[in-house]
Parts: C-alpha cells; sequence; structure tokens
C-alpha cells in the first residue's frame, strides 16, 4: 500500500493513552497513522491493548488522554451511532430476534433509507458474501461460517469508509477460516475500504494485512509489512511473537562494517546484524529463524563462523523436518529443512556443523 | 453384519429383535427414573390434584337433599311447582317420614342450613319444625299436611316446596349460577337479587386491580433488572440481597408494616401534614381501599418479576448493544429495537407468576384491603370459614381456576409459551 502516511492520514491515533482505573495505563502513548484503503492488522497477546485501542476507535471507550482523529477530524467527543464506522464483533451480534435481512436492513432503517432502496442494498450486500438465498432465515439457523458472512455483509451493508474487525475468524474451524482470510482481504480490496483488523494468530495477521502492528504491554512494538516483521524483527518481542525463533545469549565483541560479532555465554563467536546494539560490552539476545540455519557448509560463506551441533531429535512432518539440536548449551534449538528429494535426513547423535548468513542473524535487546 | 442382509427386522448379535432388546435394555433405566420420581408424584397427587378435584366436584355436589329426603324427593316429582297449589298428601306424609328419621339422626339443621343457601328462613323452619316432630309416628298419625303447617306456617308456603323440588337432584349447577350472581328458580335461571349481587363485581375487580399491580411490578422491576443484569458480579450479588430480602421476611409482617406505613396517622400521613403538603384535618386515606392493595401487592409480589426478569437479560449479550450503535442506531433505538425484544420472555414469565399470584392473593387485601379493596379470594375465604356454604366456595374457585387457565392459553396463543424462560 501506498506509504503516503504523512500529513493526511485518514485514520490517526495522536498520542492516545487508556487507563481502566486511574493507576495503570492500559495503552501507554500510542501513535498510528493509516492511509486510506490500508487493511492494517493489530496483533499482539491478550492483555496488550489492542482490542482497547479498537473500541476507542469505535467509540465504545474513551481514551483517557490523547486525539483519535478520522479524516483529519477528531472524534473523541463523537458518540459510536455517528461515527460512521462499520465493525465486525467476535461473536458476530446478530440480533437474534430478526431475520438475516432484517439484521441488514436495520443500519439501513436507522439511518432512514427508503424501503425500495434498502431492499436492493440488502440484496446485495448479501450476494456479495454468496449468502442471497439466506435472507428469510433467523441467525440460529445459520452456520458459523455462515453467520460471519452476514456479519460481513452487515458492516458493509451501509456503505462505511472504515470497517473494524474484532478477531472475526476465531469460532471458525481451520479450514474454513483460511477460505475467509481470503475472502475478507478480496473484498476489502475490491471495494477500496480501510480496514483495522484485531487478532492474536500471527498467521492470520501476516497472511491478511498490507501492515501489523504488533502490540505488547500497551505499546506499539513494530509497525511493518508482513515480510519485513518476520525478517527483520525490530526486538525480541516480535522475534519471540512472530513465528517460531533460536534465542541465544552473549556479549558484543565488536562491531565493524555493520556486522556485529557476539561471544556467547559458552564462549563461541558468532557474526550477527547489529539492530539493537550500538557498542562493544553491551548484552545482547541474538535471534535466528530455524529456516535460516545452515549446515551444508558449501552454502556458507567463507569465513563465517560456525558452531558445533548435536543432533537430539528428528521430528518428520510431512512437508518439513523438524530437527532439535544441542547448540552452545541450549538444548532446544531448533532447525527446519525442507523435505525434498535431495535432503538428508539426520540421525540423533551425529555431530553437525551449522551456521548462518549474517543478514539473518539478529543481534537484539537483552 | 450377517443379519443386514435379510429383509426382515435387525436382529440382535443373540438372535432376538433389535427394537425388544432395546427396550429391554431401556427399561431398568425407566424404572428407575419412575421410583426417583415417585416420593413426589405420589405427594403432588394426594395433596394437589386430589384436593383440587374433590373441590371441582364439590361445586356441583347435591347428595345431600336427596340424602337426607330420600322418600320426598320421589314423590314430590309429581307435583307441579307452578301449577299454583301446594302439594298433596303423600308428599307431606312422605316428607314427615323422611323428617323425622332426620331428626333422629340429627340431619335436619344441616339440611336447613344447606336449603337455607337458597332460600333464606329454611334454616330455623327445619329447626323448630324438628322439635315439634321428634315424636311423631310417621306410620299412624297421618294426615300430616295440616299437621306440619300447623307445625311451621312454611310448610303451608308454595315458594318451600318449590324450593327442596328445584335443589332434589344428585348434581346441580346451582353453586355456580350462584358464583355468577344468578340462581335457580322453579321457573328457570334468574338473577340473584339486586342485594345480593356482589361476585361478578369481586371478579372484575381482582381481574382489573391483578392487571395493574403486574403492570406496576413491570415497571417498577425492568430497570432493576437491567441494573442487576449490567453491574458486575459483585456489586449485582449485593443488589440481589437487597432484592431477595423480602422473601426472608414473613408475609404477615411485611403486610402488617404497610398498615403502619399508610394508615392516616401513620408514617405517610404524619411526613406529608409534617412538611404542610396535607392539611391536618384532611390526611391521605391510603389504606383500606383499592390504593393500599395495589402498593402493598406490588411491594410483595416484584421480586416475582425481577428475578424472571433478571435471568433472561443476563444471557443478553452487551455486544448487541454495541453492535446496534455501531451500525447507527442512537442509545433509544439500540434499547428498543435489540435489547428490548429480547428481554420479552423475561417480562412475559415474570408478568404470567406475578398476575396468577395476584389473582389468588388472600392475606394482603384481607388486612389493607378495606371493603373495596378485598379480592375475590376474600370471598371464597368467607364462604369457606363463616358462612360454610362450600359448594359455593368451589364453584368460585373453580372459576379462578378456569380463568387462570384460558389466561394461560391465551398468552400462549399471543406470546408463545416456549417464549418464556425463568432462568
Amino acid at each position: 500500500m501506498a506509504k503516503d502516511t504523512a500529513g493526511n492520514a485518514f485514520v490517526k491515533f495522536d498520542r492516545v493513552q487508556k487507563s481502566y482505573d486511574g493507576e495503570t495505563l492500559v495503552v501507554k502513548d500510542l501513535n498510528l497513522e493509516m492511509p486510506k484503503g490500508e487493511f492494517l492488522t493489530m496483533l499482539g497477546p491478550s492483555g496488550s491493548g489492542k482490542t482497547t485501542c479498537l473500541m476507542m476507535l469505535a467509540g465504545f471507550e474513551t481514551a483517557t488522554h490523547g486525539d483519535i482523529l478520522l479524516d483529519g477530524v477528531s472524534i473523541n467527543n463523537i458518540p459510536p451511532h455517528k461515527r460512521g464506522i462499520g465493525m465486525v464483533f467476535q461473536n458476530y451480534a446478530l440480533f437474534p430476534h430478526m431475520t438475516i435481512a432484517e439484521n441488514l436492513a436495520f443500519p439501513l432503517e436507522v439511518r432512514k433509507i427508503g424501503k425500495s432502496d434498502r431492499e436492493q442494498k440488502v440484496k446485495h450486500a448479501l450476494e456479495m458474501v454468496e449468502m442471497g438465498a439466506f435472507g428469510g432465515r433467523r441467525p440460529a439457523q445459520l452456520s458459523g461460517g455462515q453467520q460471519q458472512r452476514v456479519a460481513l455483509a452487515r458492516a458493509l451493508v451501509f456503505e462505511p469508509e472504515l470497517v473494524l474487525m474484532d478477531e472475526p475468524l476465531g469460532a471458525l474451524d481451520k479450514q474454513l477460516r483460511e477460505k475467509m482470510q481470503f475472502e475478507i482481504t478480496d473484498l476489502a480490496h475490491r471495494l477500496g475500504i480501510t480496514v483495522v483488523y484485531v487478532t492474536h494468530d500471527q498467521t492470520e495477521a501476516l497472511t491478511m494485512s498490507d501492515r501489523v502492528a504488533v502490540f505488547n504491554d500497551g505499546r506499539i512494538q513494530q509497525l511493518a509489512p508482513p515480510d519485513q516483521l518476520y525478517e527483520q524483527p525490530e526486538n525480541s518481542f516480535v522475534a519471540q511473537f512472530i513465528g517460531e525463533n533460536n534465542t541465544m545469549e552473549g556479549v558484543v565483541k565488536e562491531i565493524k562494517n555493520g556486522v556485529a560479532v557476539v561471544q556467547l555465554d559458552g564462549g563461541e563467536l558468532i557474526d550477527c546484524t547489529p539492530v539493537n546494539v550500538s557498542k562493544p560490552g553491551e548484552r545482547t539476545r541474538v535471534s535466528i529463524r530455524p529456516e535460516r540455519v545452515e549446515y551444508n557448509k558449501a552454502r556458507l560463506q567463507e569465513g563465517a563462523h560456525t558452531l558445533k551441533a548435536t543432533v537430539r531429535e528428528f521430528i518428520y512432518m510431512g512437508d518439513i523436518f523438524r530437527t532439535r539440536l544441542s547448540v552452545a548449551g541450549n538444548d532446544d534449538f531448533i532447525i527446519k529443512t525442507r523435505n525434498a528429494p535431495d535432503q538428508d535426513r539426520l540421525q540423533p547423535g551425529q555431530e553437525i556443523e551449522i551456521g548462518w548468513l549474517t543478514a539473518d542473524c539478529r543481534a537484539l535487546d537483552a | 453384519m450377517s443379519d443386514t442382509t435379510d429383509s426382515g427386522p435387525m436382529l440382535a448379535a443373540d438372535g432376538t429383535p433389535l427394537k425388544r432388546s432395546l427396550a429391554r435394555a431401556l427399561r431398568r433405566q425407566k424404572i428407575r427414573a419412575l421410583m426417583l420420581v415417585a416420593p413426589l408424584l405420589l405427594f403432588v397427587i394426594l395433596t394437589f390434584i386430589m384436593p383440587i378435584a374433590s373441590m371441582l366436584m364439590r361445586s356441583v355436589d347435591n347428595e345431600m337433599v336427596g340424602e337426607i329426603l330420600p322418600q320426598t324427593v320421589v314423590e314430590i316429582q309429581n307435583w307441579d311447582a307452578n301449577s299454583g297449589e301446594l302439594p298433596d298428601e303423600a308428599v307431606y306424609a312422605a316428607f314427615a317420614a323422611d323428617l323425622v328419621q332426620a331428626v333422629k339422626n340429627k340431619e335436619h339443621t344441616k339440611l336447613g342450613s344447606r336449603l337455607n343457601y337458597e332460600q333464606t328462613g329454611l334454616s330455623s323452619m327445619f329447626r323448630q319444625s324438628g322439635r315439634k316432630v321428634k315424636n311423631w309416628d310417621p306410620v299412624t298419625d297421618g294426615p300430616f299436611k295440616e299437621k306440619l303447617i300447623k307445625a311451621h306456617k312454611g310448610w303451608g308456603e308454595i315458594e318451600t316446596w318449590a324450593a327442596i323440588k328445584t335443589h332434589s337432584s344428585k348434581y346441580t349447577s346451582g353453586y355456580f349460577l350462584n358464583a355468577i350472581d344468578m340462581q335457580k328458580t322453579p321457573q328457570g335461571i334468574a338473577a340473584q337479587p339486586e342485594d345480593k349481587q356482589i361476585l361478578i363485581t369481586l371478579f372484575i375487580r381482582t381481574l382489573k386491580m391483578s392487571l395493574i399491580i403486574t403492570g406496576c411490578c413491570i415497571l417498577l422491576a425492568y430497570p432493576v433488572a437491567w441494573i442487576l443484569a449490567n453491574l458486575p458480579a459483585r456489586s449485582a450479588n449485593l443488589l440481589m440481597i437487597l432484592v431477595l430480602l423480602p422473601f426472608w421476611t414473613s408475609l404477615l409482617v411485611r403486610t402488617s408494616a404497610w398498615k403502619v406505613m399508610l394508615q392516616q396517622q401513620g408514617v405517610i400521613n404524619e411526613v406529608l401534614v409534617w412538611l404542610g403538603i396535607v392539611a391536618d384535618d384532611n390526611r391521605l386515606e391510603i389504606i383500606n381501599n383499592q390504593f393500599g392493595t395495589i402498593v402493598a401487592m406490588t411491594h410483595i409480589l416484584l421480586p416475582f418479576m425481577i428475578l424472571p426478569m433478571y435471568s433472561v437479560m443476563q444471557t443478553i449479550q452487551p455486544t448487541y448493544l454495541r453492535a446496534a450503535k455501531s451500525l447507527g442506531a442512537t442509545n433509544w433505538t439500540a434499547f428498543w429495537r435489540v435489547y428490548f425484544p429480547q428481554s420479552i420472555p423475561g417480562i412475559g414469565a415474570g408478568s404470567i407468576l406475578v398476575f396468577i399470584l395476584a389473582i389468588g392473593y388472600y392475606i394482603t387485601p384481607e388486612i389493607v384491603g378495606g371493603t373495596d379493596g378485598v379480592f375475590i379470594s376474600n370471598r371464597i375465604a368467607y364462604h369457606i370459614s363463616k358462612s360454610l356454604n362450600w359448594g359455593l366456595a368451589a364453584a368460585l374457585g373453580a372459576i379462578l381456576l378456569a380463568v387462570v387457565l384460558v389466561l394461560y392459553w391465551a398468552y400462549d396463543k399471543i406470546v408463545g409459551i416456549d417464549n418464556v424462560k425463568l432462568g
């Protein structure tokens, strides 16, 4: 998506803080700018403040401090029903005493849209989510996936420019969830709406979003497109939270030409990319993805530091092999290799030497 | 699965039909279930079904006249009550024989008071004649016509005999007619004399006031239930204890407390006089009338409205209101279009409960109702314990039961009984 977030942001959180009890801050100094048409995901563990942010944007919670702007206008004092923001709830919140068509007509009715116009819009919205034949049913007569579609249609039927989704796929099974992930992103891009999506499922966040904001402890830890988030985590929380990760602790020996040499606590030396370290002597936590570890010496850079490893366990997972190693005193070092025809299967007890590209190994905060 | 190939019924592994095998397997479970409910079932039959059945019987039962005057009821069938003449000697002879026997058995006063419900004066007639006929011999002392008329001149009046004839059948609709301010006369069914017409008025008043009480309960209970359902659990529990507090206090004490509050020298009047809102010589009459009954009963029945409402509202998720607001509804629209319809089952359950309890209420109207605030149940109690007209009391009770069942049926038709949730 376009990066011209400066100046004309569509949604803007400006130094927003939120406290429920007046003692602790649930959201600490949140700054966020979203351009129009972006699909942004708020990702984080429970209690990280992501849902609170969504509720403040929707108007169900008030910010304790700071401004929330929508299209350049502060919406702090605008009640939820005047914000014109579509919202999909975790449990769908379809009104059980109304039919599907009545549920969809509800936002149009309260906007005093004429009957014929209303019916046409409802029909169109239902067809958009392939639920055209279900208008006369009650929510209880639909499956979870169907209710999900209806909830989506209801949030879109009054043509809002901004749609909020609060873990909308949480209650669906894996297969259906993957299908809906695709449908939601497809629909969002087709209609050109701006979406703020809250989830604690990192796969969902990575596959659906233009940008992901990783929340922890009331702050955005990193705001970046999915690939950047995965490959270049900016701190050890993001590295741990997104995907699987091997970490090793040590002290920076020297930093030269963009390469940091780190002495692990066991005494071994490795090369890393310095991210959150600036000078020798600092403690650091080094992070490396399991699929970026290499034990075939021919593929390693010349002169790269390598480590001795002992194979502990070999797990066959179908598409990949997952091998647990003992490296530098760490018994839970994982490597992943693709199940390719020429790939050898390591045996427990086998001694190997492992290494990696300097760019894949990041020296983060301790 | 060899047995799936033949066309006959499914067989179990040992060759018996699967259906029989299954029935046998389930029989033990059914017997156990029956044993578990048996004590309560027995209790309900003994203390609920049988009394109601016997009450319903009593409302049409009229065996007393036929039992005490067996010969008279046979002979009197030959007499035409509209002929304008007294019955002939045969009837008098039969009656004398029956009466002598009744006096011997000490049953004549019982019969007298039974017939007195239909025609005033018959009770004392039977009592006085009883003393005189005590030593008559029904075989040798005839003829009896003049002797009886001499014993009491009432036996020379056609109305007396007409009343006996009208009520000589084994079953009677007389009690039910009385219950709706009608009576059975030799000329057919007619309205009660105006000064005796009270029961219809009482029925209508009972229904009307029960409706008002139910309405007041809905208005007062709805906001409370809403607060209860939306408060955090800790404060909700505290409030719930306050709601339940009246349940732990004796009904009599609560009603008497209202007497203290509402009487002319009571707390409310004293305060109003002290504040100068009401003149000392013009104190409000807010007890011993309908107002007092409505206030006290609304207070007493309120928990029965709050509890079902609360349990229904608890199941309505707050996200529904949020969803409605996010879709553009104002607070009021969100409440009226989304929350209220979902809370109707609670209102329905509470209303049925309160209305049915109110319609049969006795103690509170008795204490605070005065004369124009009493209910039909107070009249039933009067007939059971004071006038001893159990037949009429049973007929009134049966009508009350029927009214409740009809209302229940109507409610089912209109709202649907599946929509009622008690929790």
